[in-house]
C-alpha cells in the first residue's frame, strides 16, 4: 500500500491540536514545553473547554504560552500565578483555570503564592514543568537543581554546603489538606505521555468538580541549559531526575474533606 | 491477521530537527535530513522507510512543535 493510499482524512489517527495556534513555538529543539502545550490544547479541545478555561501564563520560558494556546489567558508577575489564579478561580467559579509554572517561577519565588493557594484548597489547576535549571535567562541554579550539577551560577556542580540541597515541593504540596490530586509525570516516552494526558485530564476534572488544588508535576528536559542533545537529555534524566524526583501519584483525594 | 499499514506526514518548516520522534519511531521509519535544512536552517525529519510505518503515532506523541500527523489503515 503506499503512502498516498493511506493518507486520507479518514485515515487520520493524530492530528494536530487545533487549539494550537499555527505559529512556530520559540522554544528549543526538543524542549518539554511543546508537548505539554499539545496536551493541554489537546485536552481542552476534547473536554470542550475553549471558552470557559482560563491560564495563568508565567515568567519563565513559558511566558509565550499564551501566543500558543487558543484560550483566554492572563499573565502574572513572576512567581504569581497562583495568586492571580485564586482571583480568577473565585470570581468566575464556571471556569477552569489552571497555571503553567516554570520550577524558578513555582519553588523560588512563588514559593508563598504555591504554598499559600495550595493549603486554601483553591479549585485550580497547577502545571508544573520541573527541568532544574532557569532555562530562560541562561542556565542558572534552580531550587530543584539536583546536588552535583553544573549550572551557569555552580559551574563546579551544586554543593549543600553552599548551595542547600534540591527542593521537592511537590512533595511538600502534597502534605497540604487543600491538594486533592499531586501527581508527577514526565514526557520523555510516548507512553509517560500518555499517562501526563491522563493525570492533567484527571486534574481539570477535579477543577471543575472543585474538589481542591490538583498539582501536576511534569520532570522536563532543558536541554540547552544541560549541555545535551535533547535525546541524551531524556536519558540524563532518567538516570539522575528520577532518584530524587520519582514518578507517580503522592496524593488522590476523591472528595474534599 | 489483520496487516496495519502507516504513514506520516511532516511539517518540515515546523520541525526543529531535534531527533526525538527518530528515537521515539520502534521501526526506524524517520532520519534528520543529512544535508538539506528547512527555512530556519534545521535538518529536518523525514521518512527514511515509509513502507515500515504501522502509524503507532509514537513519533507523533513525543514530536515537542506538533508536526507530525499519522494515518493508519487496517486490511
Amino acid at each position: 500500500m503506499k503512502p498516498e493510499d493511506i493518507i486520507k482524512p479518514e485515515n487520520k489517527v493524530y492530528a494536530r491540536p487545533r487549539l494550537l495556534n499555527d505559529v512556530n513555538t520559540h522554544y528549543c529543539p526538543g524542549c518539554s514545553h511543546g508537548v505539554v502545550h499539545k496536551l493541554i490544547a489537546d485536552l481542552l479541545e476534547e473536554m470542550g473547554l475553549q471558552d470557559k478555561s482560563i491560564g495563568i501564563a508565567p515568567v519563565g520560558c513559558a511566558v509565550f504560552a499564551y501566543n500558543y494556546i487558543d484560550i483566554d489567558w492572563i499573565e502574572a508577575a513572576h512567581g504569581r500565578a497562583p495568586a492571580l489564579a485564586t482571583a480568577a478561580a473565585r470570581l468566575n467559579p464556571e471556569n477552569l483555570v489552571f497555571t503553567y509554572q516554570g520550577d524558578g517561577d513555582l519553588s523560588a519565588i512563588g514559593t508563598a503564592e504555591t504554598i499559600h493557594a495550595a493549603n486554601r484548597g483553591e479549585n485550580i489547576t497547577i502545571i508544573f514543568i520541573n527541568n532544574g535549571i532557569y532555562g530562560m535567562t541562561g542556565g542558572q541554579m534552580a531550587p530543584t537543581t539536583l546536588l552535583g550539577m553544573k549550572t551557569a551560577t555552580t559551574p563546579y556542580g551544586r554543593n549543600s554546603e553552599l548551595n542547600g540541597y534540591p527542593l521537592a515541593i511537590t512533595d511538600l504540596l502534597a502534605r497540604l489538606d487543600g491538594t486533592c490530586y499531586v501527581t508527577r509525570q514526565a514526557v520523555h516516552t510516548p507512553a509517560a505521555v500518555r499517562k501526563t494526558r491522563a493525570a492533567i485530564k484527571k486534574a481539570f476534572t477535579n477543577s471543575m468538580e472543585k474538589r481542591g488544588t490538583s498539582i501536576v508535576e511534569i520532570v522536563s528536559t532543558c536541554n540547552s541549559g544541560w549541555k545535551l542533545s535533547p535525546a541524551q537529555a531524556n536519558q540524563w534524566m532518567e538516570e539522575h531526575m528520577f532518584a530524587k524526583y520519582p514518578l507517580g501519584d503522592l496524593k488522590n483525594v476523591e472528595h474534599k474533606a | 491477521m489483520a496487516k496495519v499499514y502507516g504513514a506520516v506526514t511532516i511539517d518540515s518548516n515546523r520541525c526543529k530537527g531535534c531527533d526525538l520522534c527518530v528515537v521515539a519511531c520502534p521501526c526506524d521509519v524517520l532520519g534528520l535530513q543529512p544535508k538539506e535544512v528547512n527555512d530556519r536552517g534545521y535538518h529536518y525529519a523525514y521518512t527514511v522507510k515509509p513502507d515500515a510505518c504501522i502509524g503507532c503515532a509514537a513519533c507523533a506523541t513525543v514530536c515537542p512543535d506538533a508536526c507530525i500527523e499519522v494515518y493508519r489503515v487496517r486490511e
